[in-house]
């Protein structure tokens, strides 16, 4: 049975302009409203939490115990205030900083790594691939939440230790991911082609692996970003976040709860819609993504 | 329509179409469009066709032409976004496009039946044969499961399933691809439909397997007296079986005729040009010396709007008044939808392109055709210096084994599959080394042994003099400049992610060849070589067609100065015409560059024009080898003869003559190859003496053969080389 592709005639390539392979994906990553939905969400979260305090300007570093939980729009706190006098609002923007921070890097590090230990154990296969899947499969057998809140008691936490503590953690995923991805790619044509004409396998890895990968790697690498925003919010949750004056939303979430029958919304509801608006503005783009990256390949 | 009763009987072809009463199946007028985010394709524009009862209809044309379109607007299971928008599908003289949809629903399912190309797809890989296979019974018949089951097994064994009992309880992996095919054609006609539609049910199979398979459908439809309609785009296929022909083109039917008529006397220019771009042709008309008549170009783009005739930018013998004029088919028994036809036998026979060969002689030409050719005439080894040379390649005593592990913890080895089992061969400068065989007989193995891609188990591969299994790190990576291989499918040899001219600057770049301004000339010149515009180099592989991709696939071959290049299938994927292009390029650039080719196919015909010297392989063994038209014409294993004889050709009565032959049965696993001679379980002629491995002996036409079906032709001048 021909292809459809094959069923509309070839494509006489000289007719249209070349047409980048990023142009084409932007075209159907727009096509996606939710992907597009989930961009906007994030540029307007990451737009208040980095521009907003330069607007709302609040004192977050001294507390004011005679302010402390007034109810939004009184005198002038536009959230109303904590149990310690700090802006709901201004802290918002402040803990919103770290989550982003931390959440990006460490998102960005884990799919790094994995993705580079990922391509090489599959592409190299044997004791290669043995040793580096079996750690990962010794690291995931423990539950990571645990492994964090270890860590997190031996080591103070500050931004970049959390980032290097989730990023050690969450590479396994990438890597489980990356080298499955490798060993279907290795046995393509075109790496054979590319090993008739003498390659040796660290530029298979380089120029066809990775490259060829690197859909799966982006689309993965948003939802790490997900991830490890929640897990510092788990983290900050169980106390085990970055101490105060610093702020997360997952600490100011954990604070809020404390207040929940005290009739202190505004302490609880802010910082867990706004965990819950980044995490799914994450996983939009995600999806769209995946369509991008999908239809670029596809003979069209 | 007449009031006659509609039984056709097959080789009446003339009287069949005025005899045939109402037909089974009548398009009228289809129109079907496919909407795609770049636009709406329109793959039919006004399809008329007929099928009667009894007959089979040969829907033939290459990929783009709509004729799979139109067997699945019949079917009602066209892709996501396709949708007939026009005409009438007449059943039994219904409209299946006004019927209600229960109604539609039972009659495709019931009277109709479809087998599609691969039959690894077109079955679910979870559910056993039988369940499979009773599927249609369960839901249109509303049979009970031990009464399908018992009906399973009986339209297995009537699809010439061995052991169909047992068969029902196995998973279609568990089966060869021919088994599986069968499966489908059982699947399909459980419900004893009065139509089948069999949708290139043998390209996926090897030649042997496809004459069984074409053998089967042709008498399942004299038992159950239905009608098929046969697509494909092998004109050999639709010689052999059909009763009538429809060409298709850019979703037009361009001729249609008895098939007979048709392939004696094509009357449209496009019929002629794809009959004549066949290798077989050019083998024919001049024993394979000259260049293969290619057509120009591609087919349009059919989500434009086209005026015309839509052949026209490709054909030599258009006018203004082709670009112009739509012309339609002109009603007869043989339609033609050509302004400058092919003239009639009758008339004179030689057109601007050189002679339209009548049909008196291209009927007595197959039987001339083993005296008239000499071996030694080759025009491209003619060159005696390259002959004499010192070979280019040569293997010696190659084997290569596989091992298998088994289940379980440990995985020990459970045994060796044999892909190759000492074969020796030498090629040399200049000339064209053809390897054929079926699948699974170990010829790609070869292919890869040579260019290096895998270490061989045992034996020799020598490249200009060195042992190419003694090299290590530097030297053999300088060894990969020497050979070069050349892939079936060159989309998925090139990396989807890379323009071309990265893609061509990789060898370079591997190889340390010059600097950035030296690597960009010679990429430049490299597709001047294959005839591609300089515009290609900035965009990338999913862009281009299928025959632009084998050039450039060449060009990448060609950028280190390779003296050998091994094309696996390097045409197998291509159209016809387009085929006839990438051929002629090879062998342009041949001559150009005095390359030597191993040439690896499954198709005879093809490696029959390309190759100098032909060796034949079967299960991992080289059974024959030597000058290919001996080979082909005057073969001396029975194996070799049953791959000719299974070769589908144009000359209708070639088919008719030639039986006795056939192999049957299976490929035996190369897990547990037969001792003594691999071919004797299915050789005809099998001996006690064949329980011993016979030696490949002889001069220049060596044999594997202990009863071997003709001896070496004398006289033939004996070279010590061609001994290895």
């Amino acid at each position: 049975m021909s292809t459809l592709s094959e069923a509309v005639g070839p494509a006489e390539p000289n007719d249209t302009p070349p047409r980048g392979l990023w142009r084409q994906g932007l075209t159907v990553f727009c096509e996606n409203r939710l992907a597009l939905v989930g961009l906007g969400l994030f540029v307007l979260l990451a737009g208040v939490c980095f521009l907003g305090p330069l607007v709302y300007q609040t004192d977050q570093v001294h507390t004011d115990l005679t302010a402390v939980y007034r109810a939004p729009g009184e005198q002038g706190h536009l959230l109303g205030t904590d149990g310690v006098g700090y802006d709901q609002l201004g802290r918002l923007m402040l803990g919103g900083q770290t989550s982003i921070i931390v959440g990006l890097a460490a998102g960005v590090l884990a799919t790094i790594v994995g993705t580079l230990l990922g391509a090489i154990a599959g592409f190299f296969g044997g004791w290669v691939d043995a040793a580096v899947m079996r750690v990962v499969d010794a690291m995931m057998s423990i539950p990571s939440l645990f492994l964090f809140m270890l860590l997190a008691a031996i080591v103070t936490p500050s931004a970049p230790m959390l980032i290097l503590i989730i990023g050690a953690f969450a590479w396994l995923g990438p890597a489980r991911l990356v080298r499955g991805e490798a060993l279907t790619l290795r046995s393509r044509e075109y790496v054979q082609a590319m090993r008739g004409m003498g390659g040796t396998g660290g530029r298979a890895v380089r120029r066809h692996i990775i490259p060829n990968a690197i859909g799966t790697v982006i689309v993965n690498a948003t939802f790490q970003v997900a991830d490890a925003i929640l897990y510092v919010a788990y983290l900050s949750f169980l106390g085990l976040g970055i101490p105060p004056p610093a702020a997360n939303w997952g600490g100011m979430l954990s604070d809020g709860l404390a207040d929940t029958y005290s009739g202190h919304w505004w302490l609880l509801y802010p910082p867990g819609i706004a965990i819950i608006l980044i995490v799914l503005a994450f996983n939009f783009i995600g999806d769209g993504l995946r369509d991008a990256f999908e239809v670029r390949l596809r003979r069209r | 329509m007449s009031e006659s009763i509609g039984l056709t009987a097959r080789h009446s072809a003339p009287a069949v179409h005025a005899a045939a009463g109402r037909p089974l199946l009548e398009l009228r007028d289809l129109d079907t469009d496919i909407a795609l985010r770049r636009g709406t394709v329109h793959a039919l524009d006004g399809i008329s066709l007929d099928v009667a009862p009894g007959q089979t209809l040969g829907v033939v044309g290459e990929s783009g032409s709509g004729k799979t379109m139109t067997a699945l607007s019949i079917m009602g299971l066209l892709p996501s976004g396709g949708r007939v928008t026009g005409g009438q599908i007449l059943f039994e003289g219904r409209d299946l496009r006004s019927l209600p949809a229960d109604e539609v629903r039972r009659i495709r399912g019931v009277r109709m039946g479809m087998v599609f190309q691969d039959p690894l797809t077109s079955l679910n890989p979870t559910i056993r044969i039988g369940a499979q296979v009773a599927e249609p019974l369960r839901v249109h018949k509303r049979v009970g499961r031990a009464e399908a089951r018992d009906r399973a097994i009986q339209i297995l064994r009537r699809v010439g399933m061995p052991r169909p009992e047992r068969i029902v309880d196995n998973y279609p992996h568990e089966l060869s691809g021919g088994m599986r095919q069968r499966v489908a054609i059982a699947m399909a006609l459980v419900c004893s439909p009065s139509l089948l539609i069999a949708d290139e049910p043998t390209t996926a199979l090897d030649v042997t397997t496809q004459r069984q398979i074409l053998e089967l459908i042709d008498d399942l439809r004299e038992e159950f007296g239905m009608a098929v309609i046969l697509v494909t785009h092998d004109l050999g296929v639709i010689a052999g079986r059909a009763d009538r022909v429809a060409v298709m083109y850019a979703g037009r039917v361009v001729e249609t005729a008895a098939t007979e008529q048709l392939f004696h006397a094509p009357r449209h220019r496009y019929t002629e040009a794809l009959m004549r771009a066949l290798p077989e042709s050019a083998i024919r008309d001049s024993g394979g010396h000259d260049r293969l008549i290619s057509i120009p170009g591609l087919p349009p783009d059919l989500s434009g709007p086209l005026t015309g005739c839509r052949f026209a930018a490709r054909c030599s013998y258009v006018s203004d008044e082709c670009r112009t004029t739509d012309p339609s088919l002109i009603p007869g028994t043989h339609q033609h939808a050509c302004l400058h036809p092919v003239p009639t036998p009758a008339g004179a026979v030689t057109g601007p392109a050189g002679a339209v060969t009548g049909p008196a002689r291209a009927r007595v030409e197959p039987a001339a055709e083993p005296t008239r050719v000499e071996p030694a005439a080759k025009p491209v080894t003619a060159a005696p210096a390259e002959v004499t040379e010192l070979p280019v390649l040569s293997v010696r005593n190659l084997v290569k084994d596989y091992p298998v592990h088994g289940r379980g913890l440990l995985r020990r080895a459970a045994g060796q599959v044999s892909a190759v089992a000492d074969v020796s061969f030498e090629v040399r400068a200049g000339e064209t080394f053809g390897l054929v065989g079926e699948s699974g007989c170990g010829k790609s193995t070869v292919g890869r042994l040579s260019v290096g891609l895998e270490r061989p188990s045992a034996g020799q591969i020598v490249l200009d003099g060195t042992d190419l299994t003694d090299l290590t790190g530097r030297e053999r990576r300088r060894m990969h400049r020497q050979v070069q291989l050349m892939f079936q499918d060159s989309y998925a040899a090139m990396n989807p992610r890379m323009r071309v001219d990265a893609i061509l600057a990789e060898p370079l770049e591997i190889q340390k060849v010059g600097d950035s301004s030296a690597r960009q000339a010679r990429i430049a010149t490299l597709l001047d070589q294959v005839g591609l515009s300089r515009r290609a180099l900035e965009r990338y592989p999913h862009e281009f067609s299928g025959g632009q991709l084998q050039r450039i696939g060449l060009a990448r071959s060609l950028a280190l100065h390779p003296r050998l290049i091994v094309g696996d299938e390097p045409v197998s994927a291509l159209d016809v015409s387009i085929q006839a292009q990438v051929l002629n390029l090879m062998r342009d650039l041949q001559r150009e560059l005095g390359l030597a080719y191993i040439f690896i196919s499954h198709d005879l015909s093809v490696v029959d024009y390309m190759a100098d010297r032909i060796g034949v392989m079967y299960l991992g063994k080289l059974v024959e080898i030597g000058p290919a038209r001996e080979v082909v014409r005057a073969a001396r294993h029975p194996y070799t003869q049953a791959l000719v004889d299974a070769v589908p050709s144009i000359t209708p009565d070639r088919v008719a003559t030639r039986d006795g032959t056939t192999i049957r049965g299976e490929l035996p696993s190369a897990l547990d190859p037969p001792s003594g001679c691999r071919f004797r379980t299915r050789c005809p002629r099998a001996a006690d003496i064949c329980t011993t491995e016979p030696p490949l002996v002889g001069g220049l036409h060596q044999v594997a053969c202990h009863l071997p079906l003709r001896p070496e032709p004398t006289g033939t001048p004996t070279q010590d080389q061609a001994v290895g």
